[in-house]
């Protein structure tokens, strides 16, 4: 197979084709490529090592939300639980079918139609195929709602890969972060499938108007309405919530975070200004609440009063500051910047999904704005470093070109 | 006096095949080589003709740029070839070596009244100026600029280098007669770096600024020194030299003599027997790497370290800057599922199912595969964990790559070496050639401003 391979790939060189296979050849198989030039060892990761690392802390809040689709759809329609048990209400094939049947169909198209144009735009440029993809295609089906129509997903599939990355040259040279591009995509172009109570909760859009219609409202949604909310913290927590497909369960985000965190992937810098970001957010509203500037029939009381921390449970804020805001690429790329850089994320979220009337979630949109001021931000931080260097150019010692004064300088000195 | 010095970031790499600290006699090479992309930038006139006779210490060529700078021959005997590449640049003179070596011996200034100018135009002359190196640039020294102080690493962190305190051993007399000789050729100070723990013979030299360093690689690295001592700005320049050059220096102002003679590791996991060897420069590899023997047909031999070295092959000879060979396997292999499975036997700077992390001491058998494909650069972060120089690294190296002059230089090329990105370059997820890039952009910045 090995030998077969490599005969192929032989035949292949300089062909058109050749990056398409050897994508799929190096999938399978490590290339034999060798130093030459420079250092002659090299460290074990790569960039496929690097994205499937991403993808291995996904996994759980896929496959959690698979179960959590069921889960939200037979609790829409019998009612949630009285004394709800993990292991009888949850973790039950029923469930499951129903999340693998809604939700496996949205990471296949996810991935199918970007790869197809990751490789199409390889194929035709003559450059590998590059694996940022990977991550992009499944991060996709996790922020969107469950019942996201197909066609609708291929065409913001289509959108964002070809126009948040390949007219930038592909993985690495984007502005915009893809995933979110393909969100805000769908958002902006078919509004009432990213908004209000029906889209949430697997077959709601199919029954409603019928006798057996059903819904589900999120957290943040039943806020935005001043409306209360039925579910506990340690459910906002553990991710028993209407929501995207992968956002609700804070605790795996959270674990996936620490994965993340302890194998150097992403920067927890990152990670950790944007949760303080959002807290201060969440304390300044909590603050003029509790100050009285604020009446309680504004439109954004309840959601100002919301306690601070628990923004963190609710929404995609937990998985946007883990997942997205910590892409390498869009993001800052300066140690110090990315403080800033999280920092506002986490503050502009929290402000976003207060005071935005329509759609109480603001994670995207701060990512996205950050995501273009992420250059600006290292502009000032490496411009702190040429500015330390130039005033130590005030005290260079620069000796003139004719040799001969060294000695008399050596007097002077001396 | 001394200082201390901790550097904190950093990567050390382990690698199996250190040489033992023994030195045995190598065989005596028939031929000798120079290498001429061993002295960069340099065009080479040459003084004597294919078939003619040279004696040790004679000059072979000069510089066109400058025809005091001689380069002269390691062995006295017969220049029976000029390797010539393309449009006719040389590459190789190889020197058929006399069965009695010849040399020339210098008449010697004397150390303690001679003044700059004396000592800098008899070491052009004799041919100890090529191992004066300078940066900005990374190249040899312009004899015409005064340097403000020069940096001597006698540290050695890279990977299974030849150890400075090994082959330094009862030189403290050359070192000093070098010292002596280079304090003269500038006003400031004589910076030399020495490991907090070592006994190094530098410690009783006088005339010198003794600093003592500690870390990982690229703590003995001589680009990560002069950054943390005395960092060198725009329009000044430093001079670096490597501690083993010193002692050649040393006797040349001593003896009057050019004595190639120089104590080499050959190390690796491909050698059965890794030890130091006494051999010359420009002496052919195989002359000691069968003595210590192969375990394995296939390998790579490398002319320097696994990090800054040059490819070469077992039909190759000794760097003229050169203390080290290195012999390591060939990865040219491919390898199933190799980019998602758990790795145990290979060095990582993150912990993505690879478990270097837990073993930081254990000794790893690293052949030359990239372990991926090259790709545009998308991990942030990373380098800055292995790079202590208070530059910004990626933003260094892109600024190169788009060729512009103005960040590059604001950005401090003119502090670095192509060998200071060479721990960037190794753990670098997008397999970047970091140490190209420099180089170029170096070059670049030469040609544009130099």
């Amino acid at each position: 197979m090995k030998e077969k391979l490599h005969q192929l790939k032989l035949k292949y060189q300089g062909k058109k084709m050749a990056p398409a296979f050897n994508a799929l050849h190096t999938f399978l198989y490590m290339p034999n490529e060798t130093t030459h030039s420079g250092g002659h060892v090299r460290a074990a990761d790569d960039l496929k090592r690097t994205m499937n690392t991403v993808i291995l802390s996904l996994v759980p809040c896929l496959l959690f939300g698979m179960f959590n689709a069921g889960y939200q759809h037979y609790s829409a329609i019998n009612g949630f639980p009285e004394s709800f048990s993990l292991m009888e209400h949850f973790l039950t094939w029923d469930n499951f079918l129903v999340g693998i049947t809604t939700i496996l169909p949205l990471v296949i198209v996810s991935y199918g139609v970007g790869l197809a144009i990751e490789f199409l735009f390889a194929v035709i440029k003559g450059h590998e195929v590059e694996e940022g993809y990977l991550v992009t295609g499944m991060l996709v089906p996790l922020i969107i709602p469950v019942d996201t129509p197909l066609w609708m997903l291929t065409i913001a599939v289509a959108f964002g890969v070809v126009i948040g990355k390949e007219v930038f040259g592909g993985t690495g040279m984007n502005i915009l972060n893809p995933a979110l591009t393909i969100r805000a995509f769908l958002f902006f172009a078919y509004p009432t499938w990213m908004s209000g109570d029906k889209v949430w909760v697997h077959e709601a859009v199919e029954r409603a108007g019928t006798a057996d219609a059903i819904s589900g409202e999120t957290v943040l949604g039943s806020l935005a309405q001043g409306a209360d909310y039925s579910y506990s913290l340690s459910d906002m927590f553990y991710g028993f919530i209407p929501g995207s497909v992968g956002e609700t369960s804070t605790l795996l985000i959270l674990l996936g975070g620490l994965f993340l965190i302890f194998t150097k992937i992403a920067s927890w810098r990152i990670m950790v200004s944007a949760v303080i970001g959002s807290l201060a957010m969440g304390l300044i509203f909590n603050g003029v609440v509790e100050a009285g500037w604020l009446p309680e029939y504004s439109k954004f009381y309840t959601l100002m009063s919301f306690p601070y921390w628990q923004h963190l449970l609710v929404g995609g804020l937990a998985f946007g500051i883990v997942f997205m805001a910590t892409d390498p690429v869009t993001g800052s790329q300066t140690n110090k910047g990315k403080w800033y850089y999280g920092f506002f994320i986490g503050f502009l979220s929290v402000m976003i999904r207060v005071f935005n009337p329509g759609y109480p979630e603001g994670v995207f949109l701060a990512i996205l704005l950050m995501n273009v001021f992420a250059p600006t931000i290292d502009h000032y931080v490496v411009k702190g470093n040429v500015k330390k260097r130039l005033k130590r150019l005030k005290s260079a010692t620069i000796y003139p070109k004719a040799s001969d004064e060294v000695d008399s300088l050596k007097t002077e000195t001396a | 006096m001394s200082k201390d010095i901790r550097i904190r970031k950093g990567l050390n790499i382990n690698l199996v095949g250190a040489a033992e600290q023994t030195i045995s006699k190598a065989v005596t090479s028939n031929v000798y080589a120079l290498n001429l992309d061993d002295f960069h930038g340099i065009t080479p006139k040459m003084l004597i003709k294919q078939g003619e006779d040279i004696k040790a210490g004679e000059p072979l060529f000069y510089n066109k740029n400058n025809e005091e700078m001689h380069f002269v021959s390691p062995v006295s005997g017969e220049l029976v070839e000029i390797v010539r590449g393309a449009r006719r640049r040389i590459l190789t003179l190889k020197i058929l070596a006399d069965k009695e070596q010849d040399y020339v011996i210098n008449k010697v200034p004397d150390l303690d009244t001679a003044n700059g100018e004396t000592i800098k135009s008899y070491l052009l002359q004799c041919g100890g100026w090529p191992f004066i190196k300078q940066r900005p640039y990374d190249v040899i020294a312009d004899p015409s600029v005064t340097p403000k102080a020069i940096f001597i690493s006698a540290y050695g962190t890279a990977p299974l280098a030849a150890n400075p305190d090994f082959i330094l051993k009862d030189k403290e007399q050359e070192i000093q007669a070098a010292i002596l000789g280079l304090g003269k050729l500038t006003p400031g100070k004589i910076h030399v770096t020495v490991g907090k723990s070592n006994r190094s013979p530098f410690n009783d030299i006088e005339g010198v600024e003794l600093h003592k360093i500690s870390g990982p690689h690229p703590a003995g690295l001589v680009g990560t020194q002069i950054n943390k001592i005395d960092p060198i700005n725009k329009g000044e320049t430093v001079w670096t030299i490597s501690p083993q050059d010193l002692v050649m220096l040393g006797e040349l102002l001593l003896t009057g003599k050019f004595n190639a003679e120089r104590i080499v590791a050959l190390a690796g996991s491909v050698i059965k027997e890794p030890k130091y060897y006494k051999t010359k420069i420009g002496a052919e590899i195989s002359t000691f790497l069968y003595a210590s023997g192969v375990k394995q047909d296939r390998f790579r031999l490398i002319n320097g370290d696994v990090l800054t070295g040059t490819k070469t092959s077992t039909e190759g000879y000794l760097g003229f800057y050169n203390n080290t060979v290195t012999a390591i396997p060939e990865g040219d292999d491919y390898e199933f599922f190799g980019w998602n499975k758990p790795i145990f036997n290979k060095i990582s700077s993150t912990r993505a199912l690879t478990f270097s992390w837990l073993q930081p001491k254990k000794k790893y058998d690293l052949d030359t595969n990239t372990n991926g494909e090259h790709r545009a650069f998308v991990v942030t972060g990373k380098y800055e964990e292995v790079f202590p120089l208070d530059i910004y690294p990626l933003q260094l190296l892109k600024a190169c790559m788009i060729k512009d002059l103005d960040e590059m230089e604001q950005l401090g090329l003119y502090e670095v070496a192509p060998e200071d990105f060479s721990l960037t370059e190794f753990i670098c997820i997008s397999k970047q050639p970091h140490q190209q890039i420099i180089r170029e952009g170096l070059d670049l910045l030469q040609k544009e401003l130099g």
